[in-house]
């Protein structure tokens, strides 16, 4: 497919799919809940959150671990969803950013990123909403700086990171960790 | 009608779809799953310039799993963005331009499958030599990319002659002759392209795709599949970050289409990253020479300018752009001539397009250095130079724009006093600079993309018995905010919550036509189609309140959710039960509204690029470090103050500015769109293509000048790409202020900073390329005050 040197090498049993490749049941804990899943076994956990889950909510940005778009959290820490299988992640607790909503009720910091106008096209918010959670349970009342260390591997092309960067800090005044 | 304070326009408040995008709730095009739903992918050429002798599919059509195998003998017919350049195929039947141009497309049951289909497709080329660079495409005897070009590979080259230009010159105290390139660089939308195709058992097909313009991809799914466009719904997804980079149709959409065609099924493609690379549509390589005649007290009396612009493989946008490249010079200093010849070039690249700034901010990168130049030769101080001979409102340049409104003096002196500019330029320690830039941007092309004579946008709005608004509009949100846009404007004129306002948008079933997401439109011209259809509104409902509240209907304003008298304060209906009595008096409330440009003062052939309802105007400082031991660039703060008219919803405009001050950023420093000598993209992915994250992206503040425009709704203007313009040549400035050597070429990377320190960055040079005869032109009276409408 790729014209210049390839990035993901096409496994051929990869290439029979349905056909030939073998599905295993993941009992995977997502956002509180537990699930059973048919998935394949080279299923990254983006794939599996997607395709299997239903789990949209996580977007991607390149599949190779570059730009920070579909990172979740799992057992707390922030990861980048398309670098780990579905199988890796049995027994752990994956948080992805519809598990933010506390039911009906925004999070604070999807909250802080609503009102201080840090969402444009939006789609590398979930992945960031993530990062900044794992920032703020670890780090209640981070500095500038640290927040920026923190988001430094999550790209955002719309917002200059300006308002994302000040919606962290608004949400974390109002103690969302 | 008039009301004294807006009780939304002006506020910060939340955009309507803030909250879904961070729910996870916003469905964009990749999240869409249809039953039975296939995957494409697509070949494409490992060869930049070559010829497609025959693609042989039979493998690929039986393997397992395969529905669909389509090559350029199913889409046959040639389409492009602007009517005159229509040279692209969905699949090349003939030839292959660039690495990456797509030659089959296969539709399977997983995208693993149809991955694997694709591979076992074999084509047959014939390798041809490719173009690689703007002096060989202007040469001769090196072969055609493309068979009509009438002279080499030359797409376009246009010139033009306003006021004399000559004497101009011969009135100068001292002339001015500089050369620039401004490198290409990519949108790198965090979205990849993405589309669904549902071609239904009732003929009808329904494209979803991550597109700017949808109204322009319904017209060329048309042309390409041969069905009439009544047959065909685009719906355009949220956008995921376009920047321009989503505006032309795409082979990828087009052959969905034709693979759910055949296949009776729906059909999804998602581009990877490396192909959103090769897709690209990004800023234009532009190589420059500027030649500046001024006074010694630093009054501009002539300018000449060439520019030459490296087009890659199709026309794309290109003519326009060749043109954007001459035509906003004019419209920020006082200039009495100016001369414009530009050049458009086919090379075996990926083609380039609108980038944010579309083929203005090479220029103006080019123009703005060179006054800082002129400034240092001359010992003024930049700024005041500028000052001196700033365009004035409601006049005519010579190239025969109209200024309604400019903000250009107040944004000067806010980022001046800001910054501290008077104290810091030309006194800060060695390393450490500061530099500063002005620039001018348009509120929406004055014409559309192809000729005719219908409004621009077009809005519909429902009221319904429940006090419900609903507005209909073509336009597409890519994160600008313009859903938020129409309900903000209607909410404002019927004095209801935001939240009472539905918007229903880029649904070419649903909605009326709006051009699209490009040239800084949305907000002006969706404003004002809005603001018309809600006024037409407003009568009826005056109409019926005045009756029940007895009082005359112009004595009527809406606030609060009240329909109240402005002479009788406690005379006031609610909004729902005014509606509700509309509802009975005229039946189902419904109204439209639209909105085209007023027309320019320019009648000569090529004057439909530049003029606009309105130019935006930005000015940006920029202060910066750099280690002349590494060449190490660190930007350490921006200002900068734009006049966007009327800060419509201050937060999405500061968001608009912070964003273009970011990806000027990211173009100056680092980001650039290069290839090996085979015609191979040297870095097509993320890690590799660098872009600023957090820690290079500097703090910046930003400052919003009102001018309140005659021409935008609330007095608006555009605010998401003008901020883009000055910051880029700020940053050169603030170079030379820090280390005292000049690098004419953008990106500023470090290797060309250790380079100029050691006196080894050679000039840019620019190609000896003769200009067909200039087209003379000026305004009747020469610079002048236009007449009002």
């Amino acid at each position: 497919m790729s014209p210049g040197k390839p990035r993901r090498e096409l496994k051929r049993d990869r290439a029979v799919g349905g056909n030939g490749s073998r599905k295993l049941f993941l009992r995977l804990k997502v956002n509180g809940e537990t699930k059973e899943v048919a998935s394949e076994i080279h299923k990254t956990l983006l794939e599996v959150l997607r395709e299997d889950m239903d789990l949209t909510g996580t977007k991607h940005g390149c599949e190779l671990g570059e730009c920070g778009t579909c990172s979740v959290l799992v057992n707390g820490q922030a990861v980048l969803s398309c670098l780990v299988l579905g199988v890796e992640m049995e027994g752990k607790e994956i948080v992805t950013v519809e598990g933010l909503m506390e039911r009906h009720r925004p999070h604070p910091l999807q909250r802080a990123f609503a009102d201080s106008g840090a969402t444009q096209c939006g789609y590398c918010i979930p992945g960031i909403l993530l990062v900044a959670k794992a920032l703020l349970d670890r780090n209640p009342h981070p500095t500038r700086d640290e927040i920026r260390e923190a988001l430094s591997g999550n790209l955002c092309r719309c917002t200059g990171y300006t308002k994302i960067i000040e919606a962290v800090e608004q949400a974390a005044a109002m103690g969302a960790a | 009608m008039q009301k004294k304070a807006f009780s939304v326009i002006g506020k910060p408040l939340r955009k309507v779809d803030a909250l879904a995008k961070c729910a996870g709730e916003t469905r964009y095009a990749d999240d869409l799953v249809l039953p039975r739903m296939l995957y494409a992918k697509l070949l494409r050429s490992p060869h930049p310039h070559a010829r497609v002798r025959r693609v042989y599919t039979e493998k690929a059509a039986f393997l397992d799993g395969v529905v669909g195998v389509i090559t350029g003998a199913d889409l046959p017919v040639k389409f492009g963005i602007l009517p005159s350049t229509q040279d692209e195929e969905a699949l090349a039947t003939e030839k292959v331009r660039y690495v990456g141009d797509a030659v089959a497309a296969v539709a399977a049951v997983s995208e693993e499958i149809a991955e694997a289909a694709a591979e076992l497709i074999e084509v047959d080329y014939e390798v041809l030599p490719p173009v690689l660079t703007i002096e060989d495409a202007l040469r001769e005897g090196e072969g055609r990319i493309h068979a009509w070009s009438r002279q080499a590979n030359i797409q376009k080259a246009v010139s033009f002659e306003f006021g004399e230009v000559e004497q101009g010159f011969e009135n100068s105290d001292q002339v001015f002759e500089d050369t620039f390139f401004y490198q290409g660089s990519t949108h790198l939308p965090m979205e990849q392209y993405c589309a669904v195709a549902h071609a239904a058992s009732d003929g009808r097909l329904t494209l979803w795709s991550s597109t700017q313009t949808p109204h322009y991809l319904h017209r060329a799914l048309s042309k390409v599949l041969g069905i009439p466009m009544t047959r065909i719904r685009v719906i355009a997804t949220p956008v995921g970050g376009g920047f321009g980079g989503k505006s032309d149709p795409f082979s990828h959409e087009l052959s969905v289409a034709r693979l759910s065609m055949i296949t009776g099924r729906p059909v999804k493609i998602t581009l990877t990253r490396e192909e959103s690379f090769y897709v690209h549509r990004g800023r234009h390589p532009v190589k420059m020479w500027i030649r500046t005649g001024v006074k010694n007290d630093g009054t501009l009396e002539s300018m000449h300018f060439k520019s030459f612009l490296d087009g890659g493989g199709y026309s794309s946008y290109g003519l326009a752009t060749v043109y954007y490249t001459g035509a906003l010079q004019t419209a920020t200093y006082r200039l009495p001539a100016y001369k414009f010849e530009g050049v458009r070039v086919f090379t075996s690249k990926p083609p380039c397009g609108p980038k944010r700034g579309h083929g203005t901010p090479q220029p103006r990168f080019a123009v703005e250095v060179q006054l800082d130049k002129i400034a240092d030769k001359l010992e003024m101080d930049p700024m005041e130079l500028r000052m001196k001979q700033l365009v004035e409102p409601n006049t005519v340049t010579v190239n025969g724009l109209r200024i309604s409104t400019t903000g250009l003096k107040q944004c000067m002196e806010i980022v001046a006093e800001k910054s501290g500019w008077r104290g810091k330029h030309r006194r800060l320690p060695y390393g450490e600079g500061i530099g500063f830039a002005a620039s001018s941007y348009i509120s929406g092309a004055g014409l559309p993309i192809y000729w005719n004579s219908m409004p621009h946008s077009g809005v519909q709005i429902k009221l319904d018995r429940s006090g419900g608004i609903t507005v209909f509009c073509g336009s597409i949100d890519i994160g600008q905010g313009s859903d938020t846009i129409l309900a903000l404007a209607a909410a404002e004129e019927f004095g209801v919550d935001p939240a009472e306002v539905r918007v229903v948008t880029a649904d070419t079933d649903l909605t009326p036509v709006d051009l699209g997401s490009y040239s800084s439109r949305v907000t002006v011209m969706t404003g004002n189609a809005t603001l018309q259809a809600c006024r037409r509104l407003k009568v009826k409902l005056c109409e019926v309140a005045g009756e029940a509240l007895e009082v005359p209907a112009d004595d009527l304003e809406m606030a609060d959710g009240q329909v109240r008298s402005r002479s009788f304060p406690d005379r006031g209906l609610p909004f729902v039960e005014c509606v509700q009595k509309a509802e009975a008096r005229f039946g189902t409330l419904g109204e439209t509204g639209s909105y085209s440009p007023p027309k320019h003062p320019a009648d000569y052939k090529g004057s439909g690029v530049g003029p606009t309802p309105a130019y935006s105007y930005s000015v940006a400082v920029v202060q910066l470090g750099c280690d002349p031991e590494t060449g190490v660039i660190t930007v350490r703060k921006v200002w900068i103050a734009h006049d966007c008219g009327r800060a419509f919803n201050p937060l999405l405009v500061e968001g608009q500015v912070e964003g273009s001050v970011y990806m000027a950023l990211g173009e100056t420093l680092m980001e650039e769109q290069v290839f090996r000598k085979n015609g191979l993209h040297k870095i097509p992915s993320m890690l590799d293509y660098k872009s600023p994250t957090t820690l290079e992206t500097p703090e910046i503040e930003t400052f919003l000048v009102e001018t309140n425009d005659p021409e935008g709704p609330f007095g608006a203007k555009e605010a998401g790409q003008g901020p883009l313009l000055p910051t880029v040549p700020a940053v050169a400035n603030a170079l030379y202020d820090a280390i005292g050597v000049r690098i004419d070429e953008i990106p500023l990377t470090p290797d060309k900073v250790l380079r100029a320190l050691e006196g080894r960055l050679k000039p840019v040079s620019v190609p000896n390329f003769v200009f067909p005869v200039p087209m003379k032109w000026q305004p009747k009276d020469g610079i002048q005050v236009p007449q009002k409408a």
